[in-house]
C-alpha cells in the first residue's frame, strides 16, 4: 500500500491512504463534492487530480464557502440595481455585500434588489451598517438570516461619520455576540495588528483591515501594518474600504491579501462597468504578482542583455 | 385593528389578520421579505399561522444595496 501524503490541489485538505483497498485517495469524492463542487463536478476534476494535471483555480475559502473570485463587491451608491447588475458580471465577483432596511411600504412596487441579482446564484453578505451596537447588528443580522440570507456576515460597528472608522471596543463585543449566535462573521476593523488579532483568536472567519477611510479611494494607506495582519493570520484577511482605482487593489494583493472588497471605486467611476472589469484584472494580477514572488529591490542597474560577446 | 410597522401607526386593519394576511394586504413580496413582531423573528413557515395582535410592533425588511 502507498503511504505517501495526498493532498487535495484546491485547498490543500490531506488524505490519508488507510482504506483497505490501497486507495490513497479515500474520500477525495465526498470532500470534492462537498467542498469544490462549484468549482467544478467531481466527475471531470477526478481524472485530473489522479493523474496530477489538475491546475487550482486558487480559490478563496471563507469558513468553509469557496469562491472563485478574489474580489468582493458592494451593492450602494450605484445609478440603479441594473448598472449594479451588469457591473457584477463585468467584475466576476461571486460575493456582494447588502444592507437590511425596512421596506417602504408605501411603495410595495419599487424595484428591489433581489430582482436584479439573483441571491441564487451571487452570495449576499449581509452587512451591519448602520448599527452600532452589538445588539442592533445580531438583531440586524437575524432578519438578514430570515430574508434569505445566511450565517456568512460582514460585521462593521462604525464610529464617526466623518472617518467612518470602525469603533473596535464595539466591534469586538459585537463579534462576540454574533460568533455566539452562530455567525461566521467576516470584520471590518482597522488596520492595528493587535486587534486583528484578537478578533482571530475570538473565531472571526475573516479579518478585513480598511485600506483607507470608507469611500475615500485613497488607497493602502499604511501597507506596513496590512502586512503585518497578513503574516499573523491564518484565516483570509481582505482589504475591505479605500480602495479607488486598479492599482490599488493590485497592491493589496500583492502584499498577500486573499481578497479585496470594494464598493465606490467601482460605483462612482465614469464607466463603473468598465471599472468594475479593471478591477478584476487588477485583483487577478495582483494575486498572480504576489505568488509569483518578486524580484529582489536592488540599488544599481544589472542589464538584462549580457555584457559578453559584444561586436 | 392598529398596528405599529416600521416605525408608523397604521389605523382600522381588518380583523382578524394573520402575519400572512398583513403582507398580502401591503402588496409586499413574501419572498423577499423577513418580518420582526415585538422584537421576535416570525419565521416564514408561521407566516399563515401568526396571529397580529392589537398594537403589535413590527419590523419589515429586505435587502437594499451597501457597502
Amino acid at each position: 500500500m502507498s503511504t505517501d501524503k495526498k493532498v487535495c490541489p484546491e485547498c490543500g485538505h490531506e488524505f490519508l491512504g488507510n482504506d483497505l483497498q490501497g486507495n490513497t485517495w479515500g474520500g477525495i469524492d465526498a470532500h470534492w463534492r462537498a467542498h469544490h463542487e462549484n468549482i467544478m463536478p467531481y466527475e471531470d476534476a477526478w481524472p485530473l487530480i489522479k493523474s496530477g494535471k489538475y491546475v487550482s483555480n486558487d480559490t478563496l475559502t471563507v469558513a468553509g464557502h469557496t469562491f472563485n473570485s478574489r474580489l468582493i463587491i458592494g451593492t450602494g451608491k450605484y445609478k440603479d440595481y441594473a448598472e449594479n447588475a451588469a457591473a457584477l458580471e463585468a467584475s466576476g465577483a461571486d460575493m456582494v455585500t447588502v444592507a437590511v432596511r425596512r421596506v417602504n411600504i408605501s411603495k410595495p412596487d419599487e424595484p428591489m434588489l433581489m430582482d436584479f441579482i439573483d441571491p441564487k446564484k451571487f452570495t449576499y453578505l449581509p452587512n451591519t451598517a448602520g448599527c452600532f451596537t452589538g445588539e442592533d447588528a445580531v438583531r440586524t443580522l437575524r432578519l438578514a438570516k430570515e430574508a434569505g440570507g445566511w450565517n456568512l456576515v460582514k460585521l462593521e460597528v462604525l464610529s464617526d461619520p466623518k472617518h467612518l472608522y470602525p469603533d473596535m471596543e464595539e466591534t469586538l463585543r459585537a463579534a462576540e455576540l454574533l460568533i455566539k449566535d452562530g455567525f461566521d462573521v467576516m470584520v471590518y476593523c482597522s488596520d492595528d495588528p493587535v486587534f486583528a488579532r484578537k478578533l482571530e483568536d475570538m473565531g472571526c472567519a475573516a479579518i478585513m483591515p480598511l485600506g483607507a477611510p470608507i469611500g475615500s479611494g485613497l488607497g493602502i494607506q499604511n501597507p506596513v501594518n496590512i502586512r503585518l495582519i497578513v503574516e499573523q493570520t491564518k484565516v483570509p484577511v481582505i482589504v475591505d474600504a479605500g480602495v479607488g482605482t486598479a492599482s490599488d487593489a493590485t497592491v493589496a494583493m500583492e502584499l498577500g491579501c486573499d481578497g479585496v472588497l470594494m464598493n465606490t471605486a467601482i460605483a462612482e467611476a465614469k464607466d463603473p462597468i468598465r471599472m468594475a472589469r479593471a478591477m478584476k484584472h487588477a485583483v487577478i494580477a495582483g494575486r498572480e504578482a504576489y505568488l509569483a514572488g518578486r524580484m529582489p529591490r536592488k540599488k544599481y542597474a544589472d542589464p538584462s542583455s549580457p555584457l559578453a560577446g559584444l561586436i | 385593528m392598529n398596528l405599529v410597522i416600521n416605525g408608523e401607526d397604521h389605523y382600522d386593519l381588518p380583523e382578524p389578520l394573520t402575519v400572512q394576511g398583513l403582507i398580502a394586504h401591503l402588496g409586499l413580496p413574501e419572498k423577499k421579505i423577513a418580518i420582526e413582531r415585538n422584537r421576535e423573528i416570525v419565521s416564514k413557515s408561521t407566516f399563515e399561522t401568526t396571529i397580529l395582535a392589537e398594537g403589535d410592533i413590527l419590523e419589515i425588511i429586505h435587502f437594499i444595496g451597501g457597502g
